[in-house]
C-alpha cells in the first residue's frame, strides 16, 4: 500500500495531496492539464524532492517523514511510464527491455531474466520487434515497449502517466485493454494518471480528484462516477456509470449480444467480439438514458428496465437534472430535461423504466474484465450470478424493479 | 618523402594537438555538462570566462600563462618545486594549445548535452540505475557525435595554435617549434618558399583529413543510435 501526503511549492503551485492507494488495482489520479497530477507522479517516483510531508510504499518511508529521509529514484524500484515513451534511442528493443532488469551473476539468474524477457514478450506481442531499434516503432509499439521495461525492472509499484496520449483510436483501445489485463494479472499496485474519462471507464478500480494542487476526493470508481456532487470534475457531458455485466447469449442472425446485468435483467447491443460467459464493465452515458414511467409500446428502444430513483439533482440555470437509477442493484446515472423530471413527477423512491438505445451502446463501451475466459475473478458482483438467456424479456418483470442498490455490488 | 625539420615540425605538432586534445577531453565534457544541466549564481560569468580565449588575442593568453606559469607565476612556482617546467618547453605548448581549443570543446559538447532529453535520464534513474551508470549509459552514448565533434574541432584549433604558443612556450626548433611556427621560421627566411609552401600543403592535407575523418565518426555513431548499419 502506497501513502502519501504530499506538499511542495513550484513556483506560485501549491502541492497539498494527501492520498491511500492500495496494494492492488488501479488507482487513477484524474484531473484537468495542470491540476497536478504529473507532479505528484514526479514526486513518487523520486524525480522531485517534497517541502514538507511523507510517502511510504509498504511501510517503507521513501520521502520525507520525521527523518526527512529521501530514497533517490534508483532506489525506489517504482516502474514509471511517462507521457512519452522515453525508449533509449541507442539501444535495440531489447536493450531497453533489460536496461532495468535485476544484475544477473549467476547462470540460473540469467536463465530467470531470460524467462522473464520472453513472458513479458509474449505478453505485450513485441516478438518480432526485439532487434529494431526506437526509431523504427510506431507510437503503439514503442509504449508496449516503455510499459515492458518498466515491468521488468521489477517494481513494486506502476506509475503511469497519461500512457496512451496522441495514439490514435484503435491502437489507444487495443492498449487499453491490454493495460486493463495487465492490472488484473500482475499483483502490483497501479497508479495511473489521465484526464480522459473513457480511459478511466476502462482500466481504473478506484478514483482520486486531482484539483489544484489537491485530492478533492477519492473512492471507488463506480461510486465515484455515480456521486452527482462530482459532477463538475468528474465531467458534465461525458458523464456516466459503469456497470458490471456478463456476456450471456449472441444472436448471429441479427448480430445482436445480450448482456446481464445481474437480478434477471439483461441489456441488447450490436454482437461483440467476446465469448459467452466473459465478465464485462459497460460504461452507460447519463445522456443515453431515458426515463418512462411504464413500458412504452411501439417503440425502437429494445432495452426497457426497471429502475427506482434514487437520487434527483436538479439545479436552477440548467436545462438538465441528474439522476440517479438503482438497476439491478447497480446505480446508473440518467440525465432528463428538468422540466421532464417535473411533468413525470419523478421523486426519490419512485420506480420507473430506464430505456437504453442499442444504438448507443459501442464496443468500446464494453471493457473485458478477464484475463483469460476461464480465468476465475476472485471478486464476484452480481453480474456474476446473473440468471439465464430466458430472462430476455425482463422488461415486463416490474417486481425486479424495487431492489435495493446495495453500494458492494460492483464487480471489479 | 618528407624532410627530417619537416617531420619534426609535423610529430611534434601532432604530438601536441593530441595531449592538448586527451587534457582537456575531460574537463571539457565536465564543463560543457555543468553549464549545460546546473544551474548556478554566476553561470554567465563562468562562460565567459570560458570563452575568452576565443575572443582574446592568442598572445594576450599567451602572455596570461607565461605570467600564471612561469617559474615565478601563481602556480609556476608551486610546479616547479615537483619539478614541472611548462614555459618554452613542448608540454607549455599543448597547455597553450588546450587553453586557445578548451572554449570550442565545450561548446560543441555542451550543445549536444542541451540537445538530450532530460526525460531519458530520469528513465534511466526510475529504472535503477545510479548516477554513475546513467552517465555511461544514457548521457556519454547520446553526446557522443558532440564529443566527437568538439574533440575535432579542439584538434584542428591546436594545431593551428600559433599566437599563445610563440608567446608562451616560445619557437625553440624540435622543442616547440610546431608546423604553424615551422612555417613562420621559413617565411623569414629568404629563399626558402618552397619549403614553406610545401609545409602548407602539409598542414592542408592534415586538416582535411582530420575534418573528413571526425564527419565519418560522427555519421557512424549517428547511424548505430539510429539502427542503420554501419
Amino acid at each position: 500500500m502506497l501513502d502519501f501526503h504530499l506538499n511542495r511549492l513550484q513556483g506560485t503551485f501549491q502541492l497539498d495531496a494527501t492520498l491511500k492507494v492500495p496494494a492492488r488495482g488501479v488507482t487513477a489520479l484524474f484531473g484537468r492539464s495542470g491540476s497536478g497530477k504529473t507532479s505528484i507522479l514526479r514526486l513518487i517516483a523520486g524525480l522531485e524532492r517534497l517541502d514538507h510531508g511523507h510517502l511510504r510504499l509498504a511501510g517503507e518511508c521513501l520521502a520525507g517523514g520525521e527523518d526527512n529521509v529521501f530514497v533517490p529514484a534508483h532506489r525506489r524500484q517504482l516502474g514509471v511510464v511517462f507521457q512519452e515513451p522515453r525508449l533509449f534511442p541507442h539501444y535495440t528493443v531489447r536493450g531497453n527491455l533489460c536496461y532495468g532488469m535485476p544484475r544477473a551473476l549467476t547462470p540460473g539468474k540469467r536463465q530467470e531474466n531470460r524467462n522473464r524477457l520472453h513472458e513479458m514478450v509474449a505478453l505485450l506481442g513485441i516478438e518480432d520487434l526485439l532487434a529494431r531499434m526506437p526509431g523504427q516503432l510506431s507510437g503503439g509499439e514503442a509504449r508496449r515497449v516503455a510499459i515492458g521495461r518498466a515491468l521488468l525492472s521489477r517494481p513494486r509499484m506502476l506509475l503511469l502517466d497519461e500512457p496512451l496520449t496522441g495514439l490514435d483510436g484503435a491502437r489507444k483501445q487495443e492498449l487499453l485493454q491490454y493495460i486493463s489485463r495487465l492490472a488484473r494479472e500482475i499483483e502490483i499496485p497501479i497508479l495511473f494518471v489521465s484526464h480522459d474519462t473513457r480511459e478511466l471507464f476502462a482500466v481504473a478500480d478506484r478514483l482520486a480528484l486531482v484539483d489544484n494542487g489537491r485530492i478533492t476526493a477519492s473512492g471507488e470508481i463506480g461510486d465515484m462516477l455515480s456521486r452527482l456532487d462530482l459532477a463538475p470534475q468528474t465531467g458534465r457531458y461525458e458523464a456516466g456509470s459503469l456497470l458490471s455485466a456478463e456476456v450471456l447469449s449472441h444472436d448471429d442472425d441479427w448480430q445482436l449480444t445480450r448482456l446481464g446485468l445481474g437480478a434477471g435483467l439483461s441489456l441488447q447491443l450490436a454482437r461483440l467480439a467476446m465469448p459467452v460467459g466473459r465478465r464485462v464493465r459497460l460504461r452507460l452515458r447519463a445522456r443515453d438514458i431515458s426515463i418512462a414511467l411504464k413500458t412504452p409500446e411501439h417503440t425502437s428502444l429494445r432495452n426497457v428496465l426497471p429502475a427506482v430513483i434514487h437520487e434527483i439533482e436538479t439545479e436552477r440555470g440548467h436545462a438538465s437534472a441528474e439522476l440517479v437509477l438503482g438497476i439491478a442493484g447497480q446505480r446508473v446515472r440518467a440525465r432528463v430535461d428538468r422540466l421532464v423530471c417535473q411533468e413525470l413527477g419523478l421523486k426519490v423512491g419512485l420506480g420507473i423504466k430506464a430505456l437504453i438505445s442499442s444504438v448507443a451502446l459501442s464496443g468500446p463501451d464494453v471493457i473485458s474484465l478477464d484475463a483469460s475466459a476461464d480465468a476465475p475473478e476472485p471478486s464476484s458482483g452480481s453480474a456474476a450470478q446473473a440468471v439465464s438467456n430466458t430472462a430476455s424479456d425482463s422488461s415486463t418483470d416490474s417486481s425486479l424493479a424495487a431492489k435495493p442498490s446495495a453500494p458492494d455490488t460492483k464487480n471489479r | 618523402m618528407l624532410s627530417a625539420l619537416e617531420w619534426e615540425a609535423l610529430s611534434l605538432s601532432l604530438k601536441v594537438a593530441c595531449v592538448a586534445v586527451g587534457v582537456s577531453l575531460i574537463p571539457g565534457f565536465a564543463a560543457a555538462w555543468w553549464l549545460a544541466r546546473r544551474d548556478f549564481r554566476g553561470k554567465a560569468l563562468v562562460d565567459g570566462l570560458l570563452h575568452l580565449p576565443l575572443v582574446l588575442p592568442p598572445v594576450v593568453v599567451g602572455y596570461l600563462l607565461l605570467i600564471t606559469f612561469g617559474r615565478n607565476g601563481a602556480i609556476g612556482q608551486w610546479l616547479a618545486k615537483i619539478d614541472i617546467v611548462l614555459p618554452f618547453t613542448w608540454q607549455g605548448a599543448a597547455v597553450a594549445a588546450a587553453v586557445m581549443a578548451f572554449p570550442l570543446m565545450v561548446r560543441a559538447m555542451r550543445l549536444s548535452l542541451e540537445a538530450i532529453d532530460p526525460g531519458l535520464e530520469a528513465a534511466a534513474r526510475t529504472l535503477g540505475a545510479n548516477p554513475l551508470r546513467v552517465l555511461l549509459t544514457v548521457t556519454l552514448p547520446l553526446s557522443l557525435p558532440g564529443i566527437l565533434a568538439g574533440g575535432t574541432l579542439a584538434f584542428a584549433r591546436a594545431l593551428s595554435e600559433f599566437g599563445a604558443t610563440i608567446t608562451f612556450a616560445a619557437n625553440i626548433p624540435g622543442e616547440t617549434r610546431t608546423l604553424p611556427l615551422a612555417l613562420y621560421t621559413l617565411i623569414q627566411t629568404p629563399g626558402q618558399e618552397n619549403a614553406a609552401a610545401r609545409l602548407c600543403a602539409i598542414a592542408v592535407v592534415i586538416a582535411m583529413i582530420s575534418l573528413l575523418a571526425s564527419e565519418w565518426l560522427a555519421r557512424r555513431a549517428r547511424m548505430r543510435m539510429e539502427g542503420r548499419d554501419a
